[in-house]
């Protein structure tokens, strides 16, 4: 399993033709306490860049974008829940959907650990 | 709300003692200020409503009127003619909350008028302050000196262990009921406290020389029951407990009225009294506490979990095409656990249990009107 990153600090677990994919510890740490998750639906088609999820502390709302384009496979239902899972496992069990991975030469695009730990250093 | 131009940001007495303490700061009306403390907003909101909280407001402006004539009889007149409050019915050692209004019934700031005996003591906006003492001056320099007093910081300690934590200070602070205000001594620090804040909660504002502030703060941070809070659960704080936000809430579009804040308009001030009128805007304001306004501010449940924030459009129904009103004031309510909002609405719309709708990223949410304050305040009347 390899995993990357975005500058918009989001991570994708690439397994195969399926990416997971959540959002990084060190974005969680700037959001502060997550109260609230809005999920893409199953089967949507979502384009690269495109707003996928919402994910909204006390203060504000912050759109989670489409790292890649796909189509969603499955989305983390444990998190509308439990939101505050954003925040004690943004890295784990707060990944918030799969998607079926349209073209794999976007993953070229993306950071892996090292730059990404260059990226909010 | 925010510093526009690039001038540097301000600093209150207190900016060393929030970065030492690993307070995020953010820019707020001209000031570097904390946001949240390594706690979080969601801890630094509960531990107020169950222990006490710190809130550095020092940006705020205070500032004193004194009567030229020595009488504050005059101040209180002179200041009459700018906001709707009766401020001679102000008992000495009492304060009062009052909006400064303009000619289109609007409001320019909403404050705290406090009888200090020989003068009044004002607590304005911190975004408004500027102009606020220029407004006085324009109006009331005939009868009154207008005295700022930027060497003052001022501290807010809110929450049901604040008067534990206070009378270790100053023993006395337990006789002070709500809105009680005055000088007093604590430790060896000469202070002005008043019983007042902005949480909905039991608690005390204290104007502090500014070159005493961070001892005052560390004294009463000592105590283990005493949190630092930012200003972001300053605000769920102050929304919970149904408060305006100037800025947001309430401005120069909207008057008392329309606000729900004609409990703050004594009847001395409305027709038919004895000082009715006679400030900026009364002949509209005063026909709207006849007839009543067209629209009015209400609190609002979202349904769901998800928050509705300031600036979402409100619609009569799932489908309608013109919107209604709009949110001024939303968010996540930490102690209902809940989403809480509030904004303006149609005044036929108005009544509690009503369902709306409010936009979100496209969709309609259903929200009931709820009657304020979402939490039931605390304080020590």
């Amino acid at each position: 399993m390899t995993t990357l990153y975005t500058s918009d600090h989001e991570w994708l677990h690439i397994e195969g033709d399926v990416a997971t994919i959540g959002i990084t510890d060190y974005a969680q740490s700037q959001l502060g306490d997550v109260v609230f998750v809005e999920l893409p639906k199953v089967g949507r088609s979502l384009k690269k860049a495109e707003a996928a999820a919402v994910v909204e502390s006390v203060k504000a709302a912050s759109d989670v974008y489409a790292p890649i384009t796909g189509d969603v496979l499955e989305v983390n239902e444990a998190l509308a829940a439990e939101p505050a899972l954003v925040n004690s496992d943004a890295g784990g069990k707060a990944w918030f959907f799969k998607l079926k991975i349209a073209d794999k030469s976007e993953l070229g695009g993306l950071m892996d650990e090292a730059a990404y730990a260059a990226h909010i250093a | 709300m925010l510093a526009s131009d690039n001038s540097p940001l301000k600093k209150t007495p207190l900016h060393a003692l929030h970065v030492a303490r690993g307070a995020r700061m953010v820019p707020f009306a001209g000031y570097d200020m904390p946001v949240q403390y390594p706690a979080g907003v969601l801890k630094e909101h509960l531990h107020t409503r169950s222990h006490a909280g710190l809130f550095d407001v020092s940006h705020m402006g205070q500032l004193a009127l004194r009567p030229k004539s020595g009488k504050l009889v005059d101040a209180a007149l002179a200041l009459e003619r700018l906001v709707p409050q009766d401020i001679l019915g102000i008992a000495p050692g009492r304060q009062r909350y009052a909006q400064f209004t303009n000619n289109d019934g609007g409001l320019l700031d909403d404050l705290m008028v406090a009888n200090f005996g020989d003068h009044l003591f004002l607590v304005v906006n911190a975004a408004c302050k500027t102009e606020d003492e220029a407004h006085l001056r324009a109006h009331l320099s005939d009868s009154c000196e207008i005295v700022s007093m930027p060497d003052r910081a001022l501290i807010a300690l809110q929450g049901p262990k604040a008067e534990s934590a206070l009378a270790k200070l100053c023993a006395d602070v337990g006789a002070m009921k709500f809105m009680d205000t005055g000088p007093r001594r604590l430790g060896d620090i000469d202070c002005f406290v008043s019983r007042s804040g902005y949480t909905g909660e039991d608690g005390f504002e204290i104007s502090v020389p500014s070159d005493k502030a961070e001892a005052l703060a560390t004294a009463l941070l000592d105590n283990p029951d005493v949190l630092p809070i930012g200003l972001g659960a300053r605000d769920s704080l102050r929304l919970e407990a149904g408060l305006c936000l100037y800025g947001h809430d309430i401005d120069t579009t909207t008057t008392p009225v329309e606000g729900a804040l004609e409990w703050s308009v004594q009847k001395v001030r409305r027709s038919g009294s004895a000082r009715a009128g006679g400030f900026p805007g009364a002949d509209k304001i005063l026909a709207q506490f006849a007839q009543g306004a067209a629209r009015r501010r209400v609190g609002l449940r979202p349904d769901g979990r998800a928050p509705v924030r300031e600036g979402a459009s409100l619609f009569a129904d799932a489908n309608s095409a013109e919107p209604i009103g709009k949110v001024t004031s939303g968010g996540f309510g930490p102690s209902l656990n809940a989403p809480v909002a509030m904004g303006y609405l149609p005044t036929s719309l108005s009544s509690v249990g009503t369902t709306v709708f409010a936009e979100v990223r496209g969709q309609r949410l259903p929200l009931k009107v709820a009657a304020m304050p979402f939490v039931p305040n605390t304080y020590k009347r």
